[in-house]
């Protein structure tokens, strides 16, 4: 065979040991975050507790969206059998995993959101469908066929449901792999991912409305499906590569390279622009059309509470990635693109609390101990659960039919 | 001796290209270049190959295309007829985006397209050059230039002992399909 020799020394039965610095560090952060919550619920002040719900929902919705983004990062791998990530997908199967509990959190959060406290208020009161009601809201009435708050709880779980399971399994599927080896698992997987992927296709859309749009019920967008996809996937994204960049900082997965980095840096890159586009889409259709049940959404946003953050939005998750990762060189150091991974992060956090805080908290908006420790605690809970799940397996698919391709991936 | 000017080293297995590169390049012979039926992984950095600069070309295209969407429309919806469409401001940026974008991808994809052309050799008409007519069917070819290597000899053992096929001396540089 020549010098193109087949011959490698990875260690593919290498666990990840969730120890000392990182398991203390991301208990910190959680505990930080149950004691920033819990002084914000029991607060006597009726804003503070509105302001710490909404920001649950924000985190709550994040941490879903990210798990989400990992379930759906392995559909597509093995719907397009693609090769090249076989030898990192147990990041995205961790993550997939989390999913349920993820799932669940969030539906507490809607639940005890939608009855006991503000978050859909637009849409869930008393007398908003009764013609006869001093409340009654001719526009809310006219969708009340969709936004009641059965057909809201039924939609959460059915979507929630189907996407938790479809993710479980996936990951279950290519634990059992390492035990069998063999097709069996490849070709379940594939199946699954075939049908996962158009559930989440059609259904990820709707899902937005109800969460996040519904929050301000007379305005609507078709197009903030997509834009709330395009966030989900690019932070997801930036979620799986800051965790490789970290492993193999602590000397874990020396089989993933910087030909692989410089993918997912591109896969970043391409869906800050898609972001954009849909941001923009939504964005310029509205102001040319200028139709005030649409103009309603951005003439919150351009209140001079909220004008900045709303272009800063753009300009962390458009202009920084494209001039940043543009470059061929600077996508292929691990250093720069964990800078652009943790800058996106912020910048999807932002782009979720213009999305969540005008409908909501509106003018008694903030950004202080509530806003970083809600965070801060969801992101404990996130590493906790993750790096947990990754311990627990070995951190190479050693049987997935294409992990020798993905060795060799040179672009 | 006879007058010919490159010797063209003829492998049927891109493996033993790879270890041809090798021994060559172990004995100080320069290897003038390379041309296979499919791509080969490593091979542009075994042969010290620069990076394409296409990039910079795009870039480049990208740029102007950029600069003549919008100037089409500042001039004709701005400058020369200013136009009241919806009520909206004379210069609408937002709407000048879509076209600006396309424009954009137009110009850099055409630009690119014509770039590579140009730099290969590849016009409509054109008869295409190789150095070795199977180079674009199952053979995988090495030149080397032997004017500037001199030990004609060793470097056919050399091709010989990592496997080619076959050694020509080619007397002019490109054979044609024509």
């Amino acid at each position: 065979m020549g010098n193109h020799s087949h011959h490698h020394d990875y260690n593919f039965s290498e666990q990840f040991t969730f120890t000392g610095k990182a398991r203390v560090l991301s208990l910190v952060a959680l505990a930080v975050g149950v004691v920033a919550i819990a002084i914000g619920l029991l607060s006597s002040d009726h804003i503070i507790v509105e302001r710490t719900y909404a920001n649950l929902l924000l985190m709550g919705y994040y941490f879903t969206c990210v798990c989400m983004a990992g379930g759906f990062f392995l559909a597509i791998q093995y719907v397009t059998q693609s090769g090249w990530s076989s030898g990192m997908i147990r990041i995205p199967q961790a993550m997939a995993s989390v999913l349920p509990i993820a799932a669940l959190i969030l539906l507490l959060i809607t639940v005890v959101g939608l009855f006991s406290h503000n978050l859909y208020h637009h849409w869930y009161g008393e007398g908003l469908t009764d013609p006869n009601s001093p409340n009654y809201d001719a526009l809310v009435a006219g969708k009340s066929a969709f936004l009641n708050a059965p057909g809201f709880l039924i939609r959460q779980v059915v979507f929630m449901g189907a996407y938790s399971i479809c993710s479980w399994l996936l990951a279950r599927y290519s634990y059992n792999e390492d035990l069998d080896g063999g097709l069996y698992s490849y070709k379940r997987s594939f199946k699954l991912s075939a049908l996962f992927l158009v559930i989440f296709g059609f259904t990820t859309p709707i899902w937005a409305f109800d969460t996040i749009m519904s929050l301000e019920a007379h305005w609507f967008s078709t197009m903030f499906g997509w834009y709330n996809f395009a966030a989900m996937w690019v932070s997801g994204l930036c979620v799986i590569t800051l965790i490789i960049i970290l492993l193999k900082k602590a000397g874990y997965m020396a089989w993933i390279n910087e030909n692989h980095l410089h993918d997912l840096g591109k896969l970043i890159f391409g869906f800050s622009i898609f972001w954009t586009y849909v941001w923009f889409a939504q964005f310029m259709l509205i102001w040319y059309a200028n139709i005030p049940e649409e103009t309603v959404y951005f003439y919150k946003r351009w209140e001079p509470e909220y004008k900045p953050w709303f272009w800063i939005n753009v300009v962390i998750n458009f202009v920084a990635p494209v001039l940043i990762l543009v470059n061929r060189d600077f996508v292929r150091n691990s250093r720069i693109l964990a800078f652009v991974c943790i800058l996106l992060l912020l910048g999807h956090w932002l782009d979720y609390y213009i999305m969540i805080m005008p409908g909501t908290v509106e003018v008694h908006r903030g950004f202080g101990w509530i806003e970083v420790g809600t965070a801060l605690g969801f992101v404990g809970l996130f590493s906790f659960l993750v790096f947990n799940k990754l311990s627990k397996h070995a951190l190479a698919p050693a049987k997935h039919p294409f992990l020798e391709e993905s060795l060799h991936h040179q672009i | 001796m006879s007058n010919f000017k490159y010797i063209i080293g003829s492998f049927a297995d891109p493996d033993e290209l790879m270890d041809g590169i090798d021994k060559l390049q172990a004995n100080n012979v320069s290897i003038y270049d390379c041309f296979t039926p499919m791509p080969i992984h490593g091979i542009e950095a075994k042969l010290g190959v620069k990076p394409s600069r296409l990039p910079i070309a795009a870039f480049c295209f990208g740029l102007l295309g950029g600069t003549l969407g919008f100037s089409l429309l500042y001039y004709t919806m701005f400058y020369d007829w200013p136009m009241n469409i919806g009520g909206k401001p004379a210069l609408p940026l937002p709407d000048f985006v879509p076209v600006t974008f396309e424009c954009t991808i137009l110009i850099t994809a055409l630009g690119m397209v014509a770039t590579f052309f140009y730099r290969n050799h590849l016009f409509p008409g054109r008869a295409p050059r190789v150095m070795d007519l199977r180079a674009t069917d199952d053979r995988f070819i090495l030149a080397v230039d032997a004017n500037d290597n001199t030990d004609h000899a060793k470097i056919e053992t050399l091709l010989k002992e990592a496997g080619a096929v076959e050694v020509k001396y080619n007397e002019r540089k490109y054979v044609s399909y024509e």
